[in-house]
């Protein structure tokens, strides 16, 4: 294959990655960003995500298409619900406290792993892709269902724009990002947001996980990557800025998609990695994000 | 209307209010004054639930307060305009004056209202608050508190750092409050503020109320100022 039709092929392998990444890494930026709680577990309930997607895929009888609607819909609810029980039983309790909180997402990513390692097994198990697709370009055939996955992850990270900017709930959330204890003097249920949020930010790292696991496979061991992607994409995004987010999940990913096509995908961890240390010396608050006071 | 008894409330392991007592009625103006560390702004804050009280009762028409979460105060009526207006300043003056607003479901009379009030902010609607001036953050600051429709008005030196055309803003409004019935409590600096608008100073020492007195009659160079402000 010419150089030029090689380049497109990577240029798309890294926009299905820059996709996928940019909703697991929103996830987390948003907890960051609303509650200043960095979740160690972010990877474990991307995990959770795509292990439900292969017991829904088993139980759910039908057409693969159909299964994978209902994990789509029923796995964000799951592992959303299971954080935010984490949330009021464990991190509420500790008051947010970041250096305690990270200890508290440390021990839950072990139980959410051990837990999936009890039920689900060691195994990779596959579960099948909704759609069975080529998309024929002049040069090579790319599977449509990873170009349907670039597509529903815009079509989410733009649902959270609009629920940010333009519903209530939004407001609200942005108001107790600015401020916590003056959105309590105007009535906020601060707690209610918390929890609100931290389910938000796991279900869509379950959404990624349900979207990708008919490319990858699903595994006990699998919230590794995405975690460390997604710090990677927040650090040098800006640390709760949904833009540097994206921008920089679109950045990392399609240089990961490049880098791994024309020399190797441990390279493109490497330069990843090189990036942020960059970052945290040139511009410690990453390319969106503000200065602390 | 609000009557606070033997209050003790602080930060941590630091006490700051010691058996702290007194009440303001409806449509009355009591003004906190001290030195600093006297524990007026503290006072305010552990009114509205972002401190603890350890001990004493808060109540506000025979409800108590110091018992609820902190985001059921303002849901009894209480309304607070913090020291430095802690806008949020990322959000746009109508987003700020919508914060208000949502606590008690209030229809859009309430908004029109209080800009009434503050016919400035009106033309600010969209603008990021943070980019106002101080004495139209101020204004924001007291339109999001009066959004909520308190029986009681929390002020924390809401003259600081203000011009002269602002301050007289600020206590036109605060009488206009008064012949409403709403309650007011004012933590103020300057003498001629107080003075201006308050019927009861209370003055503060170590943490509760050392003496209070009607302002009706009392001059700037009484001595409780000197005693009590240092001023």
């Amino acid at each position: 294959m010419d150089f030029g039709p090689f380049l497109l092929l990577a240029l798309m392998e890294g926009l299905v990655t820059a996709a996928v990444l940019a909703l697991t890494a929103s996830g987390l930026s948003l907890v960051f960003g609303i509650m200043r709680v960095v979740n160690v577990a972010h990877g474990a309930f991307f995990m959770l995500g795509a292990v439900l997607a292969w017991f829904v895929s088993q139980w759910v009888p039908g057409p693969p298409a159909l299964s994978f609607a209902v994990a789509l819909v029923l796995c964000p609810l799951i592992v959303g619900a299971i954080a935010a029980a984490a949330d009021t039983a464990v991190l509420k309790r500790l008051n947010y406290e970041p250096e305690a909180t990270i200890v508290a997402t440390i021990g839950l990513l072990y139980i959410l792993e051990q837990a999936a390692l009890s039920f689900f097994g060691p195994d990779a198990r596959p579960v099948p892709a909704p759609l069975n697709f080529r998309i024929q370009l002049p040069w090579f055939g790319y599977s449509g269902y990873k170009l349907a996955v670039v597509a529903a992850a815009a079509l989410v990270l733009l649902a959270v724009w609009l629920i940010l900017r333009h519903t209530r709930a939004g407001l609200i959330m942005r108001a107790t990002q600015i401020d916590r204890d003056t959105a309590r003097a105007f009535g906020i249920n601060v707690d209610r947001v918390y929890a609100g949020v931290f389910a938000m930010g796991a279900g869509l790292a379950a959404i990624a996980a349900v979207l990708i696991v008919p490319i990858q496979q699903a595994h006990y061991l699998m919230g590794g990557d995405p975690l460390l992607l997604s710090f990677i994409v927040v650090i040098i995004g800006g640390l709760g800025s949904l833009r540097g987010t994206l921008v920089a999940a679109l950045v990392i990913g399609l240089s990961d998609g490049v880098i791994s096509t024309f020399f190797a995908p441990t390279l493109a961890k490497i330069v990843a990695t090189l990036a942020v240390a960059l970052i945290l010396v040139l511009r410690p608050q990453g390319l969106f994000g503000k200065r602390a006071a | 209307m609000l009557r606070l008894e033997g209050i003790e409330a602080g930060y941590g392991a630091v006490q700051v209010l010691r058996g702290l007592s007194l009440s303001v009625a409806a449509g009355e103006v009591l003004c906190l004054m001290g030195r600093n560390g006297a524990g007026k702004s503290t006072t305010l804050k552990t009114i509205i639930g972002q401190l603890r009280a350890s001990a004493g009762t808060i109540e506000l028409d025979g409800a108590r307060l110091e018992t609820l979460p902190a985001h059921e105060v303002p849901r009894q009526g209480v309304g607070y305009v913090p020291q430095g207006r802690r806008l949020f300043g990322d959000l746009t003056v109508a987003e700020n004056i919508e914060i208000g607003l949502m606590t008690r479901k209030r229809d859009a009379r309430t908004r029109d209202r209080v800009l009434e009030l503050f016919p400035r902010l009106r033309e600010r609607m969209g603008q990021v608050s943070r980019t106002l001036s101080g004495g139209e953050q101020q204004m924001l600051a007291i339109a999001r508190a009066l959004c909520l429709e308190p029986k009681v008005l929390l002020l924390d030196e809401p003259t600081e750092g203000l011009q002269p055309s602002m301050i007289a803003l600020i206590r036109d409004t605060v009488v206009a409050l008064k012949k409403t019935g709403v309650a007011t409590i004012l933590v103020e600096q300057r003498v001629d503020a107080a003075l201006s608008v308050a019927d009861r100073i209370a003055f503060m020492t170590g943490g509760s109320v050392a003496e209070t007195v009607p302002a009706a009659g009392l001059r700037a160079d009484a001595p409780q100022f000197a005693a009590y402000v240092g001023v």
